[in-house]
């Protein structure tokens, strides 16, 4: 399977920009998005394998955990039978103690298969999943370029459509400059305000009490016109 | 799309930190919102939602406003800045230099407008930022 990452990069490096000139074309786009559920279904048949083969296993198992008690219960038979010294039982219950370990060899090989078709079906799954996780990302990849790029595209044409009014980078930079001017001397405004208003309220203070005098009162004027009259 | 037109209307009536939205859909091929930020309505915002994200893309300015022989270095410049910038990204769209963020589809409204916020304050530092830079 073709690297699509290499091919994104590619169609970049080759310019293909234009709306409607697809990176990947959709022929392809399909054939890959058809081989990621093929592999999916495999995965859950895989899946659907190994439930049976666990199955089995465990079935087996049961027979051998049931063999290997039959094993030591014919055993005591056989010991008991020994020590009646009945050497023909024995014998007979010695026979079927070795058929049954024939069989539990048997079982223990065939277990044996099982467990090695399992570790193997799991492996190859875990392998599938990885797979195909990297190709469902490698396809989100590829439809998020095409569709940011569709995006991009319609943004450049609106933007260029628009162009008067959003202007020139010079031109927002100036809008931006005068418009932080004017806060700044709205700000500078506020502050001077705000000082005057607090000398005015200590101007108050100090004349109450008597420490600073009203500059030009009444008392002044008369006592000017009483000085140029008297002169 | 309706996410885009439910979009817009929600922004028309939000008020976030101060900030309104002001909205216009341009029709196309691909639905396009323009969204001015109040207080930050120098550069516009171009949102777009795409079947995995929503793009907010602002157009900073044109290769051919930059100073050419400082174009090497301002390239360098941005690919440095694209780190350490809180939630925006610089790129190249043809031949215009933006920056962008990109949301998933899923996001918070909040997510969206904060997005829109940041997108917008970054724009206008950057573009005071990079002053030298344009002709």
């Amino acid at each position: 399977m073709t690297n699509i990452v290499e091919k994104l990069l590619t169609a970049i490096r080759g310019g293909a920009r234009e709306l409607g000139e697809a990176v990947v074309d959709t022929q392809s786009m399909r054939i890959f998005e058809q081989e990621i559920r093929d592999s999916k279904n495999g995965v859950a048949e895989a899946k659907e394998g190994l439930t049976e083969i666990v199955a089995r296993k465990m079935a087996v198992d049961r027979k051998l955990n049931q063999l290997k008690e039959d094993i030591s219960e014919n055993e005591s038979y056989a010991l008991k039978a020994l020590e009646k010294k009945d050497e023909a039982l024995a014998l007979e219950i010695a026979d079927k103690v070795a058929k049954l370990e024939i069989e539990n060899n048997e079982l223990k090989q065939e277990a044996l298969t099982y467990e090695q078709q399992i570790t193997l079906l799991k492996g190859e799954i875990k392998r599938a999943d990885k797979t195909i996780a990297e190709h469902e990302r490698e396809l989100l990849m590829v439809k998020t370029r095409e569709s940011v790029q569709q995006a991009t595209q319609s943004v450049t044409q609106s933007v260029t459509m628009n162009q008067s009014s959003i202007g020139t980078a010079r031109e927002s930079l100036e809008r931006i400059k005068q418009k932080q001017q004017k806060e700044q001397d709205k700000f500078d405004a506020g502050v001077q305000l705000q000082k005057e208003m607090q000398d005015d309220s200590l101007d108050e203070k100090l004349k109450t009490a008597g420490i600073i005098k009203e500059k030009h009162t009444a008392a002044d004027v008369l006592q000017r016109l009483k000085n140029s009259t008297y002169q | 799309m309706s996410l885009l037109s439910d979009l817009s209307h929600q922004l028309s009536e939000a008020e976030v930190n101060g900030h309104q939205f002001n909205c216009l859909p341009i029709q196309g091929e691909q639905e396009v919102l323009r969204v001015e930020v109040s207080g930050l309505e120098e550069i516009p915002i171009f949102v777009t939602v795409t079947s995995t994200q929503i793009l907010c893309i602002s157009y900073l300015f044109t290769q051919q406003e930059i100073v050419t022989e400082k174009e090497a270095e301002l390239n360098r410049y941005l690919l440095e800045l694209n780190v350490p910038m809180p939630l925006s990204s610089f790129a190249l769209v043809d031949e215009h230099y933006v920056i962008f963020g990109a949301l998933s589809c899923g996001s918070k409204f909040e997510s969206i407008t904060q997005e829109l916020i940041a997108l917008a304050t970054n724009s206008i530092e950057t573009l005071q930022a990079l002053e030298e830079f344009i002709k």
